[in-house]
């Protein structure tokens, strides 16, 4: 398995990397919070930690580490346009429950 | 599932604890909202796809119900009483120092401090109208973005004053908005292009909005933006280009005495003709007249460029003062940013390009870059990024000062001080026995008291009496982050002490703000009327309590019958502010301001001539 970005995203991240003007990749991830246990961790990478994984997509880096690959395996990140919001999106095969809002999730 | 955005390392966000931020340009044509998205500043569209939000407010009906932007310009030209546009002009302003207020189509309300318009919902003040705005730009934001608002950092021209300073945080307070920083135009262009990373220099921002024009001087050094000099014409803008290439139409296709809407038709035709010049050497405008008659004609950029020459020059005398005032020669000039839509006519570009020698910074879009500036320091100030090398500061405007004996400005905090702020002066009594001293806050350059602007007045009481000369009165002045002030003195030996937070003294103190908000969350149904009423009562007692300090100063001037009648229209004002009828207190309202015009007028002789006195007594 893996963790890949849609076209959309890898749009996106390449630009908001080229804006920032710096990063090696993204970081994808979960910590443990939120109200339905788990949250997404979403970040600019700029460097490497040494028990880091990474995966490559349209080819950017896309970050994790192990802990955290066993609640996102088979992630593809899309960004998508919701009315005026836009953002990335977590398509999470493992998720079971999310809260209504959809910031944290249960495996 | 909600949607995210990539943060700095290690700044994810809590589920549910967004650090979103926005950056507002209230502009005095067009209001824009930024904020950052994944690191990069972007400004957000409405969902029509429009960027810039025409700053004009329409109350529609008497419950106070609003049209916003597109929808209440078109409407200025059949409804200009109650469609309020270039609003900004009249923040924190009274009629007195507005001196167009007779070509302005508005019904003005002549109240202490601000300027107030009368309306088919009632009597509004500036402030209320930005906050229509701002609320408006809020909710475009909130659609915008996954969460809650922190915050939003506002932008105002560098040569705003407390005043107008304050005016514009009130209003987004009104507007349920908290302010992380009040921004100068000019910083926030400056610190979109990234000058504020290490470029340190001379730097002239020129900004040609839609019907104003100002320029500013800074001065960046280690990561301070200092305002060297401002200057501008408060009525050059690119309306005035439009102008001009319809008055050539005109002439071009021998038309006079248009209708109203022609006129409408050929002056947009021409603004079109002036946006397609900036992209294409040639053009075509074209527009049917309402009887059927074609105009069709060709302008080409450099006929354009004739007809427009002077409106340049133009721009080039305040750019010529400003350097002047800073010491600056235009080859001392780091860098020029352009900012406002105007900038983009090529002879523009040119001008500034010949005139300082060097091509202006324009790859940013000038009409969102002060939103894109405010944006990121909105960003930077919600903790959304990391690697803080750069703390920028912003400096006060205009020198802070109180009023010394012989009407002259002892200026306390100078210009350019970085902000936060606090300094202190110790100042003395001048007469044996002298047990009180009043402390009048002034705000401007000159050295006439009479040539500053009047901040405050407050009263130090119960210094012991001492001879002339022994009293030790330290005044200590404070500026937040912000640029609002407040004032404190204490006599060192009896300890005796008073303070006051300058509130300009028109209209609403924070709690009153305070509690129309938390009021109007309360009771969202009856809400409009009880914040219509509540301001109608805030308004009545603001005149009732003027009106009586004015009969306890200057009573004597009226007769028992003048007096008689003005104590009659004050009780019906007190009784109506009792009631919760909201037009009554306005009638009351509007009766009282009318039997008391020949009683303020005396007042203001007999202060002239005391002035007047004052000023003799000086000389001698």
């Amino acid at each position: 398995m893996a963790i890949t970005l849609s076209e959309s995203a890898a749009a996106h991240v390449s630009n908001f990397i080229a804006k920032r003007g710096k990063g090696l990749g993204i970081r994808l991830g979960v910590k443990t919070s939120g109200c339905s246990g788990m949250a997404y961790k979403l970040e600019f990478v700029d460097v490497e930690n040494p028990d880091d994984l990474f995966f490559e997509s349209h080819g950017l880096r896309v970050y994790t580490d192990e802990k955290s690959l066993s609640y996102i395996d088979g992630t593809e990140l899309d960004y998508v346009k919701e009315g005026l919001n836009e953002g990335f999106k977590f398509n999470n095969p493992n998720v079971k429950n999310e809260c209504g809002c959809g910031e944290s999730f249960n495996v | 599932m909600a949607l995210l955005q990539i943060a700095e390392p290690g700044l994810s966000a809590a589920p549910h604890q967004h650090r979103n931020a926005i950056g507002i340009d209230l502009g005095t044509t067009n209001s824009l909202v930024a904020t950052v998205r994944s690191g990069s500043a972007t400004v957000l569209p409405d969902a029509d796809g429009n960027c810039l939000l025409p700053s004009v407010v329409r109350y529609l009906d008497e419950a106070g119900q609003v049209a916003i932007g597109h929808v209440a310009l078109t409407a200025i030209s059949q409804d200009p009483i109650n469609a309020i546009a270039s609003v900004k002009r009249l923040m924190g302003r009274g009629l007195k120092d507005i001196g167009e207020a007779g070509a302005l189509p508005y019904r003005f309300v002549d109240a202490p401090g601000m300027v107030q318009l009368q309306t088919r919902a009632g009597i509004k003040s500036p402030v209320e109208v930005s906050a229509e705005i701002l609320r408006a730009l809020k909710a475009r934001a909130e659609d915008s973005l996954t969460g809650d608002l922190m915050g939003a950092v506002i932008t105002v021209p560098a040569y705003f004053d407390d005043a107008q300073r304050q005016a514009t945080k009130d209003a987004a307070q009104l507007a349920g908005i908290n302010v992380l920083r009040l921004l100068n135009e000019p910083t926030a262009a400056a610190i979109a292009y990234g000058l504020d990373n290490g470029a340190e220099g001379i730097y002239v921002v020129y900004d040609l909005g839609g019907g104003t024009f100002d320029v500013s001087v800074l001065r960046l050094a280690k990561g301070v933006f200092e305002v060297l000099a401002t200057s501008g014409d408060s009525a050059l803008g690119g309306d005035d280009f439009d102008h001009r290439v319809y008055c050539w139409a005109l002439e071009e296709a021998g038309l006079s005495g248009l209708s109203p809407g022609d006129a409408r038709l050929l002056l947009s035709a021409a603004r079109q003709a002036k946006e397609a010049l900036s992209e294409h050497a040639h053009t075509r405008l074209s527009a049917v007249l309402q009887d059927g008659l074609l105009v069709d004609l060709a302008l080409a950029r450099d006929t354009f460029r004739d007809i427009s020459r002077n409106l340049v020059q133009k721009t080039l005398l305040p750019v010529k003062k400003a350097l002047r005032d800073a010491g600056i020669g235009a080859d001392q000039v780091k860098g020029v940013v352009m900012v406002g839509g105007a900038t983009r006519m090529p002879q523009i570009q040119q001008a500034v390009a010949e005139f300082f020698g060097q091509a202006p910074l324009n790859n940013l879009d000038p009409d969102k870059v002060v939103a894109l500036g405010a944006a990121i320091q909105a960003n930077l100030l919600a903790g959304n990024k990391q690697d803080e090398e750069w703390l920028l500061l912003d400096v006060i405007p205009l020198s802070l000062g109180i009023e010394t004996m012989g009407g002259l400005t002892e200026k306390i905090i100078p210009r350019n001080s970085t902000i936060p702020v606090a300094r202190a002066q110790e100042f003395t009594t001048f007469k044996d026995g002298q047990t009180a001293m009043s402390i009048h806050v002034l705000q401007g350059e000159r050295e006439l008291v009479s040539d500053c602007r009047s901040l405050a007045r407050f009263t130090l009481r119960g210094i012991p009496p001492m001879v002339a000369g022994a009293a030790r009165i330290r005044i200590t002045f404070q500026v937040d982050a912000d640029g609002l002030l407040s004032v404190s003195a204490r006599e060192q030996t009896s300890g005796a002490a008073a303070s006051i937070e300058v509130k300009p003294s028109y209209g609403l103190s924070d709690d009153d703000i305070g509690r129309m908000l938390s009021d109007s969350l309360a009771h969202v149904r009856d809400d409009i009327d009880a914040r219509k009423l509540r301001e109608a009562q805030v308004n009545a007692q603001g005149l009732i309590e003027a009106t009586r300090s004015a009969i306890a100063a200057d009573g004597d001037l009226l007769d028992a019958s003048e007096r008689n009648v003005i104590d009659t229209a004050l009780t019906a004002c007190e009784q109506a502010c009792l009631g919760e009828r909201t037009r009554d207190i306005n009638e009351a309202v509007g009766r009282l301001n009318q039997v008391t015009e020949a009683f303020a007028a005396r007042r203001m002789d007999r202060n002239i001539q005391r002035a007047l006195k004052g000023q003799k007594i000086g000389e001698l």
